[in-house]
Formats: C-alpha cells, structure tokens, sequence
C-alpha cells in the first residue's frame, strides 16, 4: 500500500494521508459490499449460500472484456457511435448484464433447482464446486493471464487540493450507490419485489397464496449474477481480470457475515467496514496483515456479535 | 439376503457383523500388505500419499459426516500438524515422540476452535472455520524463527530407533499401519457413548440435548478429535513432501478434503477411502486422458480443479450419499433382487420456513 504518503512531518500531510486511504478503502469496500450484495439477496430470498458469486463476478469482467472488443470492431463500421468514445463500453455494460442475467437463470434451473429442499450445507458445496467450474472455463476460453479492461474510468484522477481520487474510485462508489437506490426501490415498491420478500420468508406459504416461488427464484439468481457482472466490470480497472479475481469473494462473504446475513444494507456496510480497515492495517500494522484484517474482523464479529451489525435473525441460532 | 441372529450381546458390539465381513475385509488387508511385492516405486508413493489423504479425511469425517459441523479450515491442521511435527524433529525429538506431541498439539488447537464455533452452525461455521485457515497461515508464513516463513523448511528424515523409513516400502508401510490405527480408532470411538454422542448432535441437537448430551463438550471434543487425525495425518504429510512451504496448504486444500468425504459418502468410514482413492485417481485418470484426448483439451489451465468442481456438482445432484450411499445402493439391490423398490432411498425434502421476520 502507498508507503509514498509515509511522510509525518507535517499534521497537514496525515490528514491528507488519511483521507487518502480512506478514499480507496471506501472504493475497495464497495466492491466487496457489491459483492456481498449478492450473497444476501440469494440468501434472503432462497436460504442458499452462493459461494461462486466472486467467480460469477470474474465471469462478468470477462464477458465485458469481449463485449467490448466485439463492439469496438462493430463500432468501426457505424459513423456516429464509432466517434463517441464511451459507447462500446456502455453498450457491453447493459449487454453484460442481460447476458449475467440470463446465466443466473440458467444456472438456477439447471443446477440449483434440483437442490431446494436440500440440507444448507450441500448447496454450500455444490456452489464451492461450481465457483471451480467457473474457474476452469473462464481458463479455458480466456486463458490465465491478467487482462486489462478498457473501461473509460480507467487512469484518469481528480486533484482535490493535494487529494488523488481516481475516476475508477468515483465510479465503484457511484454505481454502487445507484444499484443500492434501484434495489431498495424495487424491494420496496414493486409487486415481484414485495413477492420475493413472500417467498423468502415462507416459501411454502408463498406457494399457497399464488407468488410463482420458482419464477422468483430464478429471477433472484438473475438479478444477484448482473450485480456480480456490474461488480466485476467496475473493480476490473482496479484489479486486473484474471479467472483467480473471483477469490475476494471470501472476503466479500465475510462482509455480508459482519453486516448480518440476510441484511442488505448491512452487507454494503460489512463491505465498507473490511474494505476501508485493509489500507490502514496495511500501513500501520506488520505487513501481510491487511490480507487477513477481513477475517480477523469476521471472527471477532462472530465472537462479540454474531448475528451481525444490522440482525436479520430474531430467534434462529447463527 | 443375509440376516445375522444374535445369540449374545456381544454380538452387538463386534467390529464384523458377520464371517463375510471377515473375510473380505481380510483379503483386503493381505492385498494392501503384499501390494509393495507388485507395485513399483511410483505407485507406492501414490498409494501412501492416498493413505496419507484418508488419515485426514477421518478426522473431517468424524466432524461433518457424524458431527454435523462443517469445517472449510482442515487445511490448517493439516499445516500445524506437518510444521509442529518437522519443527520437533529439528529440535533432536525422536520420532516416535514427535508424532504424538504434535498430534496432541493439533488436538488442543482444535479445541481452542471449537470454543468460539459452538456459538455457531452450518454456514457461521463453515466461514469461521476458513477465516482461522486464512489467520493460521499467515501466522504459519511469517513466524519466521520457527516455520522458515516462504523459504519454508526441510523435513528431516523419519527415523525410528535408528531405522531410516524414508524409503518407498518403508514409507509406504508407515503410511498404512498409522492408517489403519486411524480407521480403528475411529470405528471404536464411534460404538462408544462419545462417538454415539457425536451422530445424536448431528441428528438433532434438541433431541440429544434433552437426552442428557452436554452439547458444547460434545462439539468441542469433536473438534478436538478431528484435528488429531488430521494433525496426525499433517505430520505424514511433511515426510511425504519432505520440504514444508507455506503454499502447500491452501483453502484449496481444505476443499480438496471436504470434497473427499463428500463424494466418499458422509457418514460411512468407509467413504473416507473411497473418497481417498477418488481424490488420489483423478489425477493419474486425467494425465493418462490428456495423452488420449486432443491437444486443446489438455492444456486447459485448471482443468484439474474444474472437473473435481464438476464431479462434486454431479455427486451432489444425483448421489448425495456419495461412493459408499451407491455402493450400498447395489448391495440392496443384489439382496432384494427382483424385490427392490426405487423408493427405498427415496429423499424427504422440507421446504423452507425461516425465522428471519424482516
């Protein structure tokens, strides 16, 4: 981590500093919050434990990095958009979501939906197995080496006076607020949303009075594997893609955990909490402990409080 | 089909259930003795390392397959077991001496984890348990005087009363006798009230609460028991790779061993070989494939991981009780022969009904 803004002399540079860190904590955090996003939403509604959402996430980033190569080339032969200079790139974001989308719902009927009624911890594994499929397949069609995306966020900085943000940053931490807004408006709001709320709580009762359980269901996987996707393409000028990216997806877990599973704001705020202690541990404490703060803060979450910063569980034992 | 009639109580508690058992289990124990007049060196070492596999997978059987409490963090065990053992046999720690120690180390290691896990299941546990896997290996990579850090450390030879076991038949002999000390402990810890304490916690902790079972030593203890094996088979583990580095034990390798007992079959001893052998076959399968299969296919990077991922989703979705539930499934099948019903195994699903109200 920056080592460059070691430099105390002055009480000026440590605000700086601090500041500094905390701006890329928060970026980094979102991602895991995004991340986590996606486990909860899963969680809440169908009780399962995705553990592939970080590699559906590196799926996503991949599937952008050729949407926007086969864009650019389309691009090429159309006289107005080839002269903007985001299209391609906003095109291959809607296109990657609808296509996310449209595995999450694939993935559901095809593999999970055999599983509902199964006990928690096969679906566990069966998500663990499938984060390695994932894996192999992106290896496959990619390869392994680390590919950068040609996002328009990517390089550019702000100069607040001294304070660097990156436009990436900017847009982690905008697209994350947006998601949330959508996701709130949607939960709250819409029949399918308040149906979905149903069929998390009961889904037997849900079945009785009319809600599709399935059809939620499968809109639930596809609506968690777009936020992966939108996750995976917005860390991607952060992180390079590469098919291991999807491994903070344990962190990311351990995020949803701190802020209470099941609880959607808690899993944005769990994520902000991992996401900005990393920098600090980093330059304060001994090296190589920022890698494992998240889990350090996961077990004494679990020790102190384990039901989470924000409980969504009133008497059932975590 | 064969029914057994009890004549004396004994009966109950025989390890064989009857003179069938006996013997096949026999022919299997001369086979393995008299494997190293056949195999060559390579094989050998295959076969231990399987045997090494097995030691651990009894340790995480005895946790998931009759516990009921998930562990993703075996791999440290496995770690604290192979560094505390090689660390004690740099210190001049006979051998003999070294195993036990560090066995017994990885066993109260394994119950400090227990403590804080009681508060916790399923899932809880499961991240817990792999977040103290990512801790012990950082702790394990930088606690340089003792564990080499990343440049690691060499393992000496084991060596007992002067024998140097370091070659392929000794090693191999080594491997198996501690193995098959292993499955017989498990198998009498399993007919004793600990062990039947362990299955009524799995099956439900209420009812097994209110039969007098003090929950919270019961899980701890199993935690205990668990990581010994896998400590145990930890220390096995460093003679086998002879140079410890920390990258040798991954959350890779906790999944690689919680995979083992799940296509094994949960809740069988058995299963834990059956998954060892699975785990130590794959390997061999796909190399001898990749010289059959065209050249792309080959060079896929991670196809090894991809196609365990894959044939864990597979066991999951058509043969949840693994090798050994399909095994049985046959022998039933054999037994009633024109008689058996497809609806013998048939699985009882339960729908969802959370306690989360918001």
């Amino acid at each position: 981590m920056p080592r460059v803004f070691a430099c105390r002399t002055r009480r000026a540079h440590t605000i700086l500093e601090t500041l500094q860190l905390l701006i890329i904590g928060i970026s980094q955090g979102c991602v895991y919050g995004l991340i986590a996003l996606g486990f909860v939403l899963i969680y809440k509604a169908t009780e399962m434990v995705n553990f592939a959402q970080g590699d559906m996430m590196m799926l996503g980033a991949f599937i952008a990095f050729s949407l926007i190569e086969a864009f650019d080339w389309l691009f090429a032969f159309v006289p107005v958009l080839g002269a903007l200079p985001g299209a391609s790139f906003a095109f291959a974001f809607l296109g990657t979501l609808l296509v996310m989308a449209a595995f999450g719902v694939v993935l559901e009927r095809g593999v999970l939906r055999p599983m509902i009624g199964e006990p928690p911890f096969a679906v566990l594994m069966l998500t663990i197995g499938l984060g390695f499929v994932l894996r192999a397949v992106a290896g496959a069609i990619w390869g392994n080496q680390p590919r950068a995306l040609d996002s328009p966020f990517a390089g550019g900085t702000f100069d607040l006076g001294g304070l660097i943000i990156g436009y990436e940053n900017v847009a982690i931490v905008v697209g994350t607020a947006l998601l949330c807004g959508a996701l709130y408006l949607f939960f709250r709001f819409t029949r399918i949303g308040i149906a979905m709320q149903a069929a998390s709580q009961n889904q037997l009762a849900a079945f009785y009075v009319g809600i599709p359980v399935k059809r939620v269901f499968a809109l639930v996987w596809a609506i968690s594997a777009a936020i992966a996707a939108a996750a995976g393409i917005l860390v991607a000028p952060v992180n390079l893609i590469d098919p291991l990216m999807g491994f903070i997806g344990i962190k990311a877990f351990a995020a949803a955990i701190v802020g209470g599973f099941g609880s959607l704001p808690g899993a944005i705020v769990g994520g902000l909490l991992i996401g900005i202690a990393e920098p600090f541990v980093a330059l304060h404490l001994p090296p190589g402990l920022s890698e494992v703060s998240a889990f350090v803060i996961l077990l004494a979450m679990l020790v102190v409080r384990p039901q989470g910063i924000f409980p969504s569980l009133q008497q059932k034992k975590v | 089909m064969r029914f057994v009639q009890k004549t004396n109580y004994a009966q109950d508690v025989n390890l064989f259930l009857h003179n069938g058992q006996r013997f096949w289990y026999g022919l299997l124990a001369l086979a393995v003795l008299l494997a190293p007049l056949v195999l060559d060196r390579f094989y050998l070492g295959e076969f231990a390392y399987l045997y090494i596999w097995a030691i651990a997978g009894v340790g995480l059987m005895l946790l998931v397959g009759y516990t009921g409490l998930v562990s993703l963090g075996h791999a440290a065990f496995l770690a604290i077991g192979a560094y505390a053992h090689a660390w004690l046999l740099t210190q001049g720690v006979p051998f003999v001496l070294s195993v036990p120690l560090a066995t017994a180390f990885c066993a109260i290691i394994g119950y400090l984890v227990g403590l804080p896990a009681l508060r916790m299941t399923g899932i809880y546990l499961a991240i817990a348990t792999l977040a103290f896997e990512r801790i012990a290996a950082w702790v394990i990579e930088h606690w340089e005087s003792v564990t080499g850090g990343h440049f690691g450390m060499r393992v000496p030879d084991p060596t007992v009363f002067g024998m140097n076991l370091d070659g392929p038949v000794p090693f191999y002999y080594l491997c198996l006798g501690i193995l098959s000390l292993s499955l017989f402990a498990a198998l009498n810890l399993l007919r004793s009230p600990t062990g039947r304490a362990f299955i009524a916690v799995r099956d439900s902790e209420v009812s097994a609460q209110s039969m007098g079972i003090n929950l919270a030593r019961t899980k701890c203890t199993a935690f205990a028991l668990s990581a010994a094996f896998t400590g145990l088979a930890g220390t096995l583990f460093s003679h086998r790779i002879g140079y410890l580095a920390p990258d040798a034990f991954t959350v890779q390798t906790s999944i690689q061993l919680l995979l083992m007992v799940v296509v094994g079959g949960l809740g069988s001893l058995q299963g834990v070989v059956y998954g060892a052998i699975f785990l130590g076959l794959l390997p061999q399968a796909i190399a001898i494939g990749r010289d059959v299969l065209p050249q792309w296919i080959g060079e896929i990077p991670g196809l090894e991981p991809g196609l365990f991922g894959a044939i864990l989703v597979l066991f999951l979705i058509f043969e949840p009780l693994g090798i050994h539930g399909r095994w049985v499934k046959v022998r039933l099948w054999f037994d009633q022969f024109p008689l058996y019903r497809r609806a013998t195994y048939k699985r009882q699903r339960s729908y969802l009904r959370t306690e989360r109200v918001r």
